[in-house]
């Protein structure tokens, strides 16, 4: 090694730092390419989160359409199939399940310390945390669009603009779901405890909403399960997607998903702020006093 | 102050708490520009938690940190551009190349396109693993993987590099490799160096030393005065605890002065 020649000038610095518009652009894109060749790299995660969705529609759904009918509510205007009433539910179920992945993927991070490394990178840290969630919902959308086109094969069909005009509604529920899990993953220690978290978090937020069933028949059931699904913000991402399907937007579900989106990134900031939250917490992102 | 003559990390009486337990106490320390400073301490000393509060993992509650005299709590970002990192634990993805890795750290500094193709091929080459580029980071040894590190601390043109025990787990010449690689970017480029380690043959005798034991600075000077007893006053209301009889080198010093604290303790 010491016979190594230097390059000339390894250290001669820059004219100007590029930490400028166009920096943070750069830096968002290598956020989010990074998420996606981990992504690439994990093919059993890309498996995982198809099989998943694909499992509710092909098996679930086609044994409860005998049992489950669907009269006309919004935004269907004739009796659909309960495949069609569900993929909507099952896509952004996708999107619940990346999300909580991602804030998997943060906990791994601190764990290993690639956390660290983002961190100490000289742009606001509110804009990495973005960045982050951007590079998950990437991620998620490439997930759901390959659910949406296997589900088009099997015959559950969309009106054709209704899979353009759902894009955004898509972003946004991706963005209010990686909200919650940023939250989530600052308020867990270690991978061990994530689990947990998960049949805390995914299983009651999936079920108590609209997803598999709509909220009339859920009243029907129990009114104190309705006011639950009716105030889950999950319910609220599924109809903002299923209307946007169809062309339809939903102001209320808008509202909701928009608001949560807001709160939880504002918390997860707070959360991630180095004098607040875990990182100003005892032992800090690794539980390293020393 | 201008900034170009400021020291390159000036931490000014910083005190840091996890819950009741104090892990750092009263601290300050300076590292000039392009100077090489050593802060050696045994492990628990408070290293880590110090260099958490150096590069803002943590906030800094008593006291101040600045690199090239800009705040690290006000002025975050322009403090944060100068300086690179090598953290204790291994922070490189396991799951990609060496190539991917660079880039990665090169966008989360703003860099792109073909200045920071440039930047990677030339620090690979700084730290003899240009053949490795396209590998995954998997498939190095501990002290290759430790190199990686140091590329991707300066892609940037940081000039302040902190090695948090740089070397630690890795054979001799890997870590004859490391030391080598970081003094000739001190003597040859002007980087500034703060070097923590317990690792006494990587101190030259004309070293700056800081010693941290259990979140106190107890000893600074050079290598050679600290292991001759000489020392600079640390605290002017303390004496220095070095003992006598314990000046025949630098590591004998270190552990009749860590002792000494620990017996005051007890």
């Amino acid at each position: 090694m010491s016979d190594t020649v230097l390059p000339p000038r390894v250290l001669a610095p820059p004219v100007a730092r590029p930490l400028g518009l166009a920096g943070h652009a750069v830096c968002l894109g290598g956020i989010v390419n990074r998420e996606l060749l981990r992504f690439v790299q994990q093919k059993e995660r890309f498996l995982s989160a198809l099989v998943r969705p694909l499992v509710w529609l092909f098996i679930f759904a086609a044994g409860f359409r005998s049992v489950l009918g669907v009269s006309i509510i919004p935004p269907y205007e004739t009796y659909v199939l309960y495949e069609v009433y569900v993929t909507p539910g099952l896509a952004v179920m996708i999107q619940l399940f990346n999300g909580m992945q991602s804030s998997l993927s943060m906990v791994y991070d601190r764990e290993v310390g690639s956390m660290r490394v983002l961190l100490t990178s000289p742009f606001p840290r509110w804009y990495l945390l973005l960045s982050k969630l951007v590079a998950g919902v990437v991620v998620s959308l490439a997930q759901v669009y390959v659910f949406l086109a296997i589900a088009l094969l099997w015959e559950v069909e969309m009106p054709p603009m209704g899979y353009l005009a759902a894009l955004p509604a898509f972003i946004l529920t991706g963005l209010m779901l990686g909200s919650i899990g940023l939250v989530i993953s600052s308020l867990i220690r270690q991978l061990e405890n994530f689990a947990s978290v998960m049949n805390f978090v995914i299983f009651p937020m999936f079920f108590a909403s609209s997803a598999l069933y709509p909220l009339w028949r859920i009243r029907d059931a129990s009114e104190t399960l309705y006011l639950v699904c009716l105030i889950n913000p999950f319910t609220h991402a599924v109809e903002l997607v299923r209307n946007a399907l169809y062309g339809v937007f939903e102001p209320v579900s808008f509202a909701v998903v928009l608001g949560t989106t807001i709160v939880f990134f504002a918390l997860a900031v707070v959360a991630y702020d180095p004098g607040r939250g875990i990182m100003g917490r005892r032992g800090g992102p690794k539980g390293e006093a020393a | 102050m201008n900034h170009q003559e400021a020291p390159a990390l000036e931490i000014r009486a910083v005190s840091h708490a996890f819950g009741p337990r104090r892990a750092l106490d009263d601290v300050s320390l300076t590292v000039p520009a392009g100077r090489f400073v050593a802060l050696l301490g045994p492990n628990g000393a408070g290293k880590t938690t110090l260099f958490s509060l150096a590069t803002r993992l943590y906030s800094t509650r008593e006291g101040a940190v600045r690199i090239f005299g800009r705040d690290i709590a006000t002025s975050p970002s322009a403090a944060l551009a100068e300086l690179g990192v090598v953290f204790q634990n291994r922070t490189l993805d396991l799951d990609l190349t060496v190539n991917q890795n660079l880039a990665y750290h090169g966008a989360l500094h703003g860099l792109s396109g073909r200045p920071l193709k440039a930047r990677i091929s030339a620090l690979l080459h700084l730290v003899s693993l240009a053949d490795r580029l396209n590998e995954k980071v998997r498939t190095l040894s501990g002290g290759q993987a430790r190199r990686v590190e140091i590329a991707r601390a300066l892609i940037h043109r940081p000039r302040l590099l902190l090695l948090d025990e740089a070397t630690v787990g890795l054979d001799l010449a890997s870590r004859a490799a490391i030391v080598d690689i970081v003094r000739r970017l001190v003597a040859e480029e002007g980087l500034a160096v703060l070097w923590a380690t317990h690792i006494f043959d990587e101190v030259r005798p004309e070293d700056d030393i800081y010693v941290l034991d259990k979140g106190r600075i107890i000893a600074h000077g050079t290598a050679g005065e600290v292991a001759g007893g000489h020392l600079a006053p640390v605290r002017p209301k303390e004496e220095t605890p070095v003992p006598e009889g314990a000046t025949a080198s630098l590591e004998a010093a270190f552990r009749a002065m860590t002792a000494a604290r620990a017996e005051d303790a007890a």
